[in-house]
């Protein structure tokens, strides 16, 4: 009895991992197979990939500035990153690190910065942007994702696990702040920086609504951007145009997220560990 | 030697905020500072160039604008019932996939977490075609003789929140149960081996050891998913545009609405997204006392 019990449980984790799984990869599926099909193809059911992906990719190239999108998105994105990790992990290793009274109280503003809606700054930010003369520019994009809360809260974190008599110790033999910053927190925190990279990358290259308010002409448009509007642009909605669209505005971030979802979740634990 | 060790100490004291200040710097002038303008933005009526100042009658007006009170009261629905159902089934899936053993648990894992590499964008476009009147799920249904009519998914009232629900739980659930596993993997191995040799059996493990060990990251995941629902907007924009009748408008869509769309209400605007800071401070705090009570 128990045995059988034992065997009807493992076989009720396996269904319940296989039906999720089914669940998860099949829009994701059927949006790169749809890819390959005409929009006939994909209104008449279609669920295997056909021979339309060279037709979709050239009428998709002809009628929207899809390169222009990318280098938009990829500048967006790489600069985001590159900002963000350098300014919240120096903050981070500050506040985990050189702990005063004084510190731990803006620590904490800091982390009910968290709880503040984004919905409540895209007027303002709008209205700055142009008195900066910043509107239509990557810099509007960019420049308020980079003190980002998360990132600071994730890498304080992360930090705790930083042995303080390491540090001291480089300290004694004269090494500078910045030196033990680069030669021991970032090498012993690469899987933490991985994992914060990932996040920031996706983060900012799939954001839609401010880059939506900040860029108006078509040409600093983001990819995720130009993709929305494919089929709402036409009297005629191509759905072959429109998904091949997607999948190479997914594709960048499915192939990063992929390869390095290893460190990904091993940067996560050590941030919930600490 | 006395001057260079008092130097040293007092380089340590303020050494925090010199690290911390380009990023302090990035969030006043990006965050707090913008965050105030909003206050007092949302003091005043914009009618094209000019401005007015009305006091709390932003607020007042907001009190009677039934596309308001539907937004919100969607904001609302949307958070009690999606966001416990995503949860939970996060922390289920990923209990299940700590059970020992498993066989290709990288690749269950994966696919739990494929949703979530998708852009709101992407992923809501793509259940938009498969939810259309002629799309997938409708032709699926029929050839299944389970429908003899095509269900109007996304015109329909009642349809169409459901599929904003189903469309969150697919894209957030493994986001959330990434945080979960994370959090399993911390938790001692001779603590589950005890309750084990105690007789517990799968449920009781789960709710007497799991949960209150993930207790910080339940109540932080719940937190982040409150603030993320009340402030929806690229999926129902994408999916459904807020409609049929506004049935899934959100505030942060009518917010867009009326400053980039309809007129330049900025003031209004303000004033509406004051709403959402107030009741996401409210539930947040409420959820932290939960974890404080302990």
């Amino acid at each position: 009895m128990g045995k059988f019990r034992k065997k009807f449980n493992r076989f009720l984790v396996y269904a319940i991992l296989i039906v999720t799984a089914f669940v998860s990869i099949f829009p994701c599926y059927w949006m790169f197979a749809s890819a390959f099909n005409s929009t006939e193809q994909i209104v008449g059911g279609r669920l295997l990939p056909s021979t339309h992906l060279i037709e979709n990719i050239v009428n998709l190239f002809s009628t929207y500035q899809i390169v222009d999108g990318l280098t938009n998105s990829l500048k967006i994105s790489v600069t985001t990153v590159a900002g963000s990790l350098l300014v919240t992990s120096l903050a981070a290793y500050g506040f985990e690190k050189f702990r005063t009274p004084l510190s731990e109280k803006f620590y904490t503003l800091f982390l009910l910065g968290m709880m503040v809606p984004f919905t409540a700054l895209i007027v303002p930010l709008y209205k700055m942007m142009a008195a900066m003369g910043l509107s239509n520019t990557a810099w509007a994009v960019i420049l308020p994702a980079i003190g980002s809360i998360f990132l600071l809260f994730f890498f304080r974190q992360s930090f705790k696990s930083i042995p303080n008599e390491i540090l001291e110790s480089a300290r004694i033999d004269g090494a500078s702040e910045l030196r033990i910053f680069i030669q021991i927190v970032f090498p012993s925190m690469r899987a933490s920086y991985a994992a914060a990279a990932i996040y920031a990358f996706m983060t900012s290259w799939n954001n839609y609504m401010w880059p939506m308010i900040a860029l108006n002409s078509p040409s600093k448009q983001t990819i995720t951007l130009m993709v929305s509007k494919i089929v709402t642009s036409g009297y005629y909605p191509d759905y072959g145009v429109q998904m091949v669209g997607l999948a190479i505005a997914t594709l960048p971030i499915a192939a990063i997220f992929l390869l390095l979802q290893r460190s990904f979740v091993d940067g996560l634990t050590g941030s919930v560990k600490g | 030697m006395h001057m260079k060790l008092f130097k040293q100490k007092l380089n340590d004291k303020t050494m925090w905020a010199k690290l911390a200040f380009p990023a302090m710097f990035c969030v006043t002038v990006f965050m707090l500072y913008p965050f105030v303008y909003s206050l007092i933005l949302s003091l005043y009526s914009h009618k094209g160039l000019y401005s007015e100042w009305v006091g709390l009658g932003n607020y007042v007006r907001m009190m009677q604008d039934q596309v308001f009170r539907k937004a919100l009261g969607n904001n609302l629905l949307f958070l009690a019932v999606q966001v416990p159902i995503m949860l939970v089934l996060g922390l289920l899936y990923a209990y299940i996939l700590q059970t020992d053993r498993l066989k290709f648990r990288g690749f269950f894992r994966m696919a739990l977490f494929l949703p979530c590499v998708t852009s709101l964008v992407a992923y809501s476009i793509v259940f938009r075609t498969m939810f259309m009147n002629d799309g997938l799920i409708n032709q699926i249904l029929l050839k299944l003789n389970l429908i003899s009519q095509p269900i109007q998914w996304l015109t329909n009232k009642t349809t169409a929140r459901i599929v904003v629900i189903l469309a969150l739980c697919w894209r957030w659930t493994g986001y959330n149960a990434m945080y979960y596993i994370a959090g399993l993997q911390t938790i001692p191995r001779d603590m589950i081996e005890a309750a084990r040799i105690d007789g517990c059996n799968v449920f009781q493990e789960f709710f007497k050891v799991v949960v209150p060990q993930l207790k910080q990251v339940i109540i932080f995941t719940s937190i982040t998913s409150t603030i993320g629902t009340l402030q929806l907007f690229d999926e129902v924009t994408t999916l459904t545009k807020g409609g049929p009748a506004n049935s899934t408008m959100t505030v942060s869509y009518y917010i867009f609405k009326q400053s980039f769309e309809l007129n330049n209400n900025y003031g209004y605007s303000a004033a509406m997204s004051w709403v959402i800071v107030v009741l996401i401070a409210v539930l947040s705090l409420i959820q932290l006392r939960a974890t404080k009570e302990e």
